[in-house]
């Protein structure tokens, strides 16, 4: 490496991660500041950069609205309620694949695959027709089960990889110590997959939380919608309300980007472990 | 587990298959069996050879630009710089934020009139005049295609670094010490090395992106008839939006859908493979 490009790296690799950045958070920083200005400035033309007006109103308008308290209930009852099952079906899962190899690594990649292949999008038809069959178009619960199954094969998969990079040793001893299966799995094992668990627990939640497809097919009542769905309703060919719509979609992404910085060590690891080793 | 997978995803499977091969009335009753004529009315639809051309060149340009940027992106990302925390954390945000949410963004920064997306360009003296990006044909599927590569590359540049992680450091030390310059030590070694990861990803992200709805069905809006769509919005349309509303036709559209993305990741797969056992 030569001697100006050593003196120059610490300047022009901040320089370049700033550009990234900036590239990257762009059209989120103008969602931001059109939540912050009327709704009627985000129709003028020519638009300006920053507010003309700067205000808090739309933020005050969205959470006193109550179509939009029901869509924020109904999209944390069911990323929560979906997680929870995946949660709960997929260590056991992960546990048993890990340990006892019978279907193998190589099924499992294929079970991941087939489940994305036949993305809910591709499916969405069939699903309205066996839960309208069921009587339970517009039920949480249809939703919840969608979720659930859509998100299951990819928390399997990163579990998995942590499971397996345990030595079996550790659970020998376990047993010898008077540990139960499920003693040796909730005291010795878990904690140590912690971190393959809330990879997993992070990404199944996100996945739900922003949901589109099938929630815009079942849902068709309006108390009953996701944020994703319901949101849209802010701006339609009568209404123009870009601020509460921008506003709702903030509400909607700073939890999950907080989420997600604060797993973000963790991401590399649970991806590594789980998928590309 | 299998029940829950059963239910949700091979159930309506084979109702969906079942369904292609139905009549419906307008309200989606069942009135009979069609035989094969859904299949027959999908492959003579007059917008079939646009939708299929739009969904090629949608998956392959938005898959391509992503594992491209996202190479060189997850190497920069595993260097070690002041402020890469942060740079990391904002990278994440496009994916963190629904696709709905951020093609709805979209469709305000596009605007022809409204947007801001023109205002900067003109400023910066890129462009003179306004580009109508959503309503201009030549420029609709570009200005789709940036979005999707936008929500597609924070997942991407995340599984080439965990990849780039699993590498051992001493793998490059060994390049290093028999005198790989930096070019070549990244040909011959560590590209080599994240194979595994480049395939995950490039699988993966050629099923999302085949599949991926919001985007289209949202910035595609303002359009009539099907002259954006691909495979997936055509589907739905026939379902659920057109005036000429069939499930049973959509359902079949449904099970072609299945079976492109099939043939298209096998290929894939073939493709990657044959060149693995080429002796270079």
């Amino acid at each position: 490496m030569s001697l100006t490009w050593r003196r120059l790296r610490p300047v022009v690799l901040p320089l370049v991660g700033l550009l990234v950045a900036i590239v990257f958070l762009a059209p989120y920083f103008v969602m931001l500041l059109d939540s912050l200005r009327p709704g009627s400035e985000a129709l003028a033309s020519p638009p300006t950069f920053l507010p003309q007006n700067w205000q808090l109103d739309a933020y005050g308008e969205i959470l006193g609205d109550s179509r939009f308290r029901n869509w924020l209930k109904t999209s944390l009852l069911v990323s929560l309620a979906s997680t929870v099952i995946v949660i709960l079906v997929a260590i056991p899962a992960a546990y048993f694949t890990a340990r006892f190899k019978f279907p193998g690594r190589t099924a499992f990649l294929f079970l991941v695959l087939v489940t994305q292949m036949f993305a809910p999008t591709s499916l969405v038809v069939g699903i309205y027709r066996e839960f309208f069959e069921l009587s339970m178009v517009n039920t949480y619960g249809a939703l919840i089960l969608t979720n659930a199954a859509f998100n299951l094969a990819f928390a399997v998969w990163i579990m998995h990889g942590f499971f397996a990079a345990l030595p079996k040793e550790l659970e020998e001893a376990s047993e010898l110590d008077g540990n139960g299966r499920v003693g040796t799995m909730l005291r010795i094992m878990l904690p140590l997959t912690l971190p393959g668990v809330v990879t997993a627990t992070i990404f199944t939640f996100i996945a739900v939380w922003n949901e589109y497809v099938v929630a815009l097919t079942l849902m068709q009542d309006d108390d009953k919608k996701p944020l994703t769905v319901g949101i849209s309703s802010y701006v339609t060919g009568y209404d123009q309300n870009w601020d509460q719509l921008f506003a709702a979609s903030i509400v909607a992404i700073v939890p999950v980007v907080i989420l997600f910085a604060v797993i973000e060590k963790h991401l590399v690891g649970g991806l590594t472990a789980g998928s590309v080793k | 587990m299998l029940a829950l997978i059963f239910g949700v995803v091979i159930y309506p499977a084979i109702e969906l298959v079942r369904a292609s091969t139905g009549e419906y009335s307008i309200t989606g009753l069942r009135r009979g069996s069609a035989g094969t004529e859904n299949y027959t009315d999908v492959l003579q639809h007059p917008a079939l050879g646009t939708v299929l051309l739009n969904t090629l060149i949608w998956v392959s340009a938005v898959v391509a630009i992503t594992i491209l940027l996202s190479l060189g992106l997850a190497q920069f990302l595993s260097k070690e710089f002041f402020g890469r925390r942060m740079v990391r954390w904002a990278v994440l945000v496009p994916w963190a934020a629904s696709l709905v949410i951020t093609a709805r963004l979209f469709t305000l920064i596009y605007d022809y009139y409204h947007g801001i997306l023109n205002v900067f360009l003109m400023k910066l003296h890129v462009i003179d005049e306004p580009i109508d990006w959503l309503g201009d044909d030549s420029w609709t599927m570009p200005s789709m295609i940036a979005v999707g590569v936008l929500v597609s590359v924070p997942f991407t540049a995340y599984v080439l670094l965990a990849g780039l992680n699993a590498i051992p450091d001493e793998v490059h030390e060994a390049a290093r010490i028999d005198g790989a310059g930096p070019w070549q030590a990244y040909r011959r070694v560590t590209f080599p090395l994240l194979r595994p990861a480049l395939l995950v990803s490039a699988v993966l992200n050629m099923i999302y992106v085949f599949n991926s709805f919001p985007i289209i069905w949202t910035l595609n809006d303002r359009n009539p008839g099907y002259t954006h769509d691909t495979t997936i919005t055509f589907m739905y349309k026939l379902a659920f939006k057109s005036a000429d509303r069939d499930v049973g036709m959509s359902a079949a559209a449904g099970v072609f859908n299945v079976l492109l993305i099939l043939v298209a990741v096998v290929l894939y797969l073939r493709l990657v493979k044959w060149r693995e056992e080429d002796p270079t």
